[in-house]
């Protein structure tokens, strides 16, 4: 199971680096997505791997999982949720104002626009 | 237990909705309350200021859970510092912001920046890394709403890449605690510093990958090279009052270096040592000198100020990197000079660039040149350390503690080349900008306005120009040259904090609740 573990997160990485460094948003939100996924698997291994043990206290439980990583894991879900979708609505937007959805800026076109 | 230590967090948390969703469409009621809230939050800091100058270490443990298991709020020298400086700086901000209408240029001004002052507050705050994360992720949200406040296509597409870096920047933490967590079974600051402390040699190799991992992300936030990519642009794209709020997030990553390098992986911590020290050095010495070679070469005003900042940033690394406690001294210093004379350029570029636009070259001239050029001129000193102002001192104070290092002769050579370069930089923008304006302006019209005596360009400009703008950039330089003439009492109280910080006993004791 480690090892399942491990190459999923080794892959996820893996394909959402290879997204991030594409010059358009879309794909580079898509890797950031890959990537807030694969940190979200590493967390919970974090805390090392079980399988059918509960994370609370129970009378009948013989051992435990450790509940941080699940709660860490969670936290991070949401922040990462919200700020995908922050970036969605910021990438749209810049998108819209300039029909370009390059993400990367030409300076020299810049100072040109200025002068415009 | 006293509970006045959450108050800066819980100010600005509830401060925030309130604005957001009860007096969202009264600009002027917001004005009122973002200010009120503000001279509050200097209130509140001032008093915790008094308290941690006596040396006592408080804890505040939310929820009542002791130390490992909640998170903790510890109120120490350095953290009191860093909220005064914050609530200063907010102030000096936010009047100007309001003088120069710049909150009435898009919407939920000051909603975000009270939930900006919030995540900044937190994260000065937390004794947990952690919650460190969740507060770096509060300040980061309200200022990618702030860096894109007013709009505009070039703002947005710095927006997206400003977004883009700091959300890796955020992964990248996340694997960081994730390592941590792994090898020591723990997030509280202090509790960490046990655990690593006891950890046997041969278990460490995780440890230092995360330690490294950390220092990297603490790096993207204090624009170190080569991870200062986003800086620039962002800053100089900004509306400016906001890139002088956010030269505070700059300090963020800076403290948060200052507090894990000493008291997690401190400098007697045998698995670390050297690793921070040794590689963030060189990174911080290229940082000062790209910083000013980027003032130099900058064509526009925005950029100019994001170099130099750069650039101070650079300096105050140089003194982290070094980890005695004379350097610690120098920098906790710095750092508050930095934050102000940063912040105080970027206003002043938002005063030229509000009345002729960004960019360096020969122009008409601007209304009130004189005294923004005094302003530039004041702030420059203060910039490139030249004396009278703060800078002077504090760049003095990092090379003199620099005196004992290996590599003193290449500080002193980075430091003093990179501060005439700086020099060279900013009397070349600002003849620029001040006095080529007029000799342009002559050539093409032949009767210029006459030479504005004081008297004269107050009547004439006074209904356009409003006053409260020079009012906050007159806050920010009295707080400069308050550093300079109250250097005294200040490097005492900087001695203390950083004998604190590489003391680190005391502070364990407290949260953990151990008794010595």
């Amino acid at each position: 199971m480690e090892i399942l573990v491990a190459t999923a997160v080794g892959l996820l990485t893996s394909a959402g680096i290879y997204l991030i460094l594409r010059q358009r948003t879309f794909p580079v939100i898509l890797g950031i997505s890959l990537i807030s996924y694969a940190v979200n698997i590493f967390l919970f291994a974090s805390g090392r791997l079980v399988v059918g043990l509960p994370p609370i206290l129970r009378d009948e439980a013989v051992a435990y999982t450790d509940p941080l990583p699940q709660a860490l894991a969670l936290t991070a879900i949401v922040i990462s949720f919200g700020m995908t979708a922050l970036i969605v609505m910021i990438a749209l937007s810049a998108y819209l104002s300039d029909n370009d959805d390059r993400i990367d800026m030409d300076d020299v076109s810049d100072l040109q626009d200025n002068d415009a | 237990m006293s509970h006045w230590i959450i108050l800066p967090i819980v100010l600005p948390a509830l401060l925030a909705p309130f604005i957001l969703m009860v007096i969202r469409h009264h600009l002027d009621l917001q004005r009122i309350f973002s200010v009120a809230g503000t001279v509050a939050l200097l209130g509140i800091a001032t008093g915790l200021l008094a308290h941690a100058a006596t040396g006592d270490i408080t804890v505040y443990e939310l929820g009542d859970w002791p130390a490992p298991f909640g998170i903790v709020l510890v109120l120490d020298r350095l953290s009191a510092l860093m909220i005064v400086l914050t609530s200063l700086l907010a102030l000096a901000v936010n009047l100007y912001a309001i003088g120069s209408g710049w909150d009435a240029r898009g919407r939920h001004f000051h909603a975000l920046f009270q939930f900006q002052l919030m995540g900044v507050l937190g994260a000065f705050l937390t004794g947990d890394a952690f919650n460190l994360f969740v507060f770096f992720e509060v300040l980061l949200i309200a200022s990618y709403g702030l860096m894109i406040h007013g709009g505009g296509k070039r703002r947005l597409q710095a927006g997206v890449q400003y977004v883009v870096y700091n959300l890796l920047g955020s992964t990248l933490f996340l694997f960081a605690l994730g390592t941590l967590y792994a090898v020591t079974g723990t997030l509280n600051m202090a509790d960490l510093a046990v655990r690593v402390a006891e950890l046997p040699a041969e278990e460490t190799a995780l440890l230092r990958v995360g330690a490294v991992l950390l220092l990297l992300v603490f790096a993207i936030k204090a624009a170190v090279l080569p991870l200062h990519f986003w800086l620039p642009a962002s800053y100089a794209n900004a509306p400016l009052p906001v890139a002088a709020l956010f030269a505070i997030m700059t300090k963020v990553g800076a403290y948060a270096i200052l507090r894990m390098y000493t008291l997690v992986f401190g400098p007697d911590v045998s698995v670390t040592q050297g690793l921070v020290g040794d590689w963030l050095l060189p990174a911080a010495l290229l940082t000062l000198a790209v910083g000013s070679i980027g003032v130099l070469g900058a064509r526009e005003i925005g950029r100019l100020m994001a170099f130099a900042a750069i650039a101070s940033m650079g300096t105050l690394l140089v003194a982290i990197s070094l980890f005695n406690p004379q350097a610690t001294a120098a920098a906790v210093y710095y750092i508050v000079h930095s934050t102000f004379a940063a912040a105080l350029m970027f206003l002043i570029a938002d005063l030229v660039m509000e009345r002729r636009g960004g960019e360096i070259i020969a122009q008409r001239p601007m209304p009130q040149t004189g005294l923004i050029a005094a302003l530039f001129f004041a702030g420059s000193i203060a910039v490139a350390g030249m004396p009278p102002l703060s800078g002077f001192l504090g760049k003095l104070l990092v090379m003199d503690a620099a005196r004992d290092s290996d590599q003193v002769w290449l500080i002193w050579a980075v430091i003093l080349i990179s501060s005439l370069i700086t020099i060279v930089g900013l009397a070349r923008a600002g003849s620029i900008l001040f006095w080529e304006s007029h000799d342009a302006a002559h050539v093409r019209e032949p009767e210029p306005e006459p030479e504005p005596h004081e008297d004269e360009a107050e009547v004439e400009i006074a209904p356009k120009a409003p006053a409260l703008p020079v009012v906050a950039c007159f806050l920010l330089l009295s707080g400069l040259i308050a550093l300079t003439v109250f250097a005294g009492p200040m490097m005492d109280y900087a001695s203390a904090t950083a004998a604190q910080l590489f003391a680190p006993v005391d502070y364990l004791d407290t949260v953990l609740r151990r008794t010595p």
